[in-house]
């Protein structure tokens, strides 16, 4: 089973090392870059910067759907009937909004680390312990995400008519099957603007998480600046680097938005 | 056939029925009772490591840092919204390569992380020290504070432009054409007629940008400006002591709520010949 894993994993990598779109192939480093600061292989430091490219690109992603699901339920719990649970979510949301997101990951990042260290003393394990950076990371990313992503699902369930609620009642649905089938497709139309500014923001705090040690683009650059004394031109990369992500986010997301609302347009 | 002497006596409303203990209402307990033990646990951890003599230690450090951060907050927007307006009006400019430039220039601010902006002034600049050096402009970018202020100016001009266009976009044509009609000459009407509503308009975005900032301040510590977050790091780094980060938890905290307050208070009273 494991041998199977391997091959799958080997598989996808030689997949992703063909499309890669920095030093694949056909990648911009490998062709426009070659004998210059930014050539891939040991030659330059375009191999390192487009391996920190993948770790933004895919920290952004990965924390994406733990905050959509963690914020659709905090709004959700924002407009419960019950005092306690609105207390509780607006008691999250003005925590990690207020927070500035570096100390938010300063706190994740060492706090997890003496907890996780705790919890093995208590067991009997003494000795250094170090968490992934990626995963407090995607935690403290998550966790600021959540609380913007409550507050812009929650206006847009107030954009709701109360009227689309009976009529799941009238048609006899289940709580859940209204909420899936009436409501979440206008959900989605509704905070689909305010959702992408929230991505954008994402993206960009990514670049904290360097901070402590996550070889993401603004680290590897970094790196690279250090070494080369050419800090202006590593770290204008990085900016160009980050543009780019926020290039194909903002195509993606009209795209998106085209596709929400193509039953009005065909009206 | 009878007649009814008396009346019906009044009688008690029958009791309400007991409220359901539902689903939520069991989440909302054990949240909040995870909220309050959470709490409890931070504030013994703190009153069993207190020790007088840290606080003594850290306590002035922390003040002159939040000191740094609010001095580099405030002049950080006042100058951006000084910058802001040349921007704003780049970016209605019908000439193309006035509105190219605006646009290029809020592109970049708003798409690129503030911390990369940041390294890019101050690692950036300084492989340019000879070119500086000539141009007389090396002793400001020496100095880590004066990026900062450089960097944080600029970003927030971008960020202050788009609202400021936005502000003054949704102000209707009929304002400018009744200022048209009354002979105003272009820059009264925009100073005294325009502005003044877009501001309104602006108010709440000003806000939130404000709170952006001070939370975006927080970055300046990785380049060794000692402001809130710095002292924090610092302190943090000498005692190896996990309170000092929620010290200053609760110092961000109490100003983003301070502000949120000031300003919701602020737009109440500025709005109140918009209540109907």
């Amino acid at each position: 089973m494991s041998g199977l894993f391997a091959a799958l994993f080997s598989v996808f990598a030689w997949i992703g090392s063909i499309i890669d779109p920095l030093c694949g192939p056909v990648g911009v480093f490998r062709w426009f870059g070659s004998g210059t600061l930014l050539a891939c292989g040991d030659a330059g430091w375009g191999d390192e910067i487009a391996y920190g490219f993948l770790v933004t690109a895919s920290l952004a992603i990965a924390t994406l759907p733990v905050g959509l699901v963690a914020g659709f339920f905090i709004a959700l719990a924002k407009q419960s009937n019950e005092r306690s649970l609105r207390l509780a979510a607006n008691i999250y949301t003005t925590i990690f909004r207020g927070l500035p997101e570096l100390l938010t990951l300063f706190i994740v990042y060492y706090g997890l680390q003496i907890l996780v260290q705790q919890l093995l003393a208590s067991v009997g394990y003494e000795g250094p312990v170090e968490i992934n950076a990626f995963f407090a990371g995607m935690i403290a990313l998550g966790l600021v995400f959540s609380a913007y992503c409550s507050e812009v699902l929650l206006s847009a369930f107030k954009a709701i008519p109360h009227g689309q609620y009976e009529a799941g009642d009238a048609l006899g649905f289940h709580r859940g099957k209204t909420m899936r089938l009436i409501i979440l497709p206008q959900l989605v139309r509704i905070a689909l603007p305010g959702l992408g500014n929230l991505w954008m923001a994402l993206l960009k705090d990514t670049a904290l998480v360097s901070v402590v040690g996550l070889p993401d683009i603004l680290r590897q650059t970094g790196v690279a600046a250090r070494v080369t004394k050419h800090a202006f031109e590593f770290f204008g990369v990085a900016c160009i680097l980050f543009l780019i992500l926020a290039m194909i986010s903002s195509v993606v997301f009209s795209a998106l938005e085209r596709w929400t609302k193509r039953a009005e347009m065909s009206r | 056939m009878s007649i009814t002497e008396t009346m019906i006596p009044p009688q008690a409303p029958p009791p309400a029925p007991p409220r359901p203990y539902t689903l939520s209402r069991f989440i909302g307990s054990v949240t909040l009772g995870v909220w309050l033990a959470l709490a409890v646990g931070i504030f013994l951890t703190v009153v069993n490591g207190w020790d007088p003599e840290k606080f003594s230690r850290y306590g002035p450090s922390f003040v002159s840092g939040l000191g740094v951060t609010l001095m580099l907050v405030i002049s950080s927007i006042v100058m951006g919204a000084i910058l802001s307006l040349p921007v704003a009006i780049g970016r209605m400019s019908k000439n193309k390569i006035w509105s190219w430039l605006a646009y290029a220039y809020v592109y970049f601010f708003r798409g690129t992380p503030l911390i990369t902006q940041l390294f890019l002034v101050y690692y950036g600049l300084g492989s340019f020290r000879p070119q500086l050096e000539a141009m007389g402009l090396w002793w400001f970018f020496r100095d880590a504070w004066n990026c900062a202020l450089f960097t944080f100016t600029l970003n927030t001009a971008a960020y202050q432009a788009e609202i400021l266009r936005g502000a003054i976009q949704s102000v209707p044509r009929g304002q400018h054409e009744g200022a048209a009609a009354l002979g105003l000459s272009q820059r009264v009407a925009f100073f005294k007629i325009i502005l003044p509503q877009a501001m309104i308009v602006a108010l709440r975005p000003y806000g939130n940008e404000i709170i952006l900032m001070i939370k975006g301040s927080a970055i300046v510590a990785i380049v060794t400006v000692f402001d809130l977050m710095g002292e924090t790091r610092r302190a943090f780094s000498r005692t190896f002591d996990y309170q000092m980060y929620v010290w200053a938890a609760a110092l961000y905290l109490l100003m983003v709520e301070l502000l949120r307050n000031v300003w919701a208070l602020l737009e109440a009273r500025l709005t109140r010949h918009l209540k109907r």
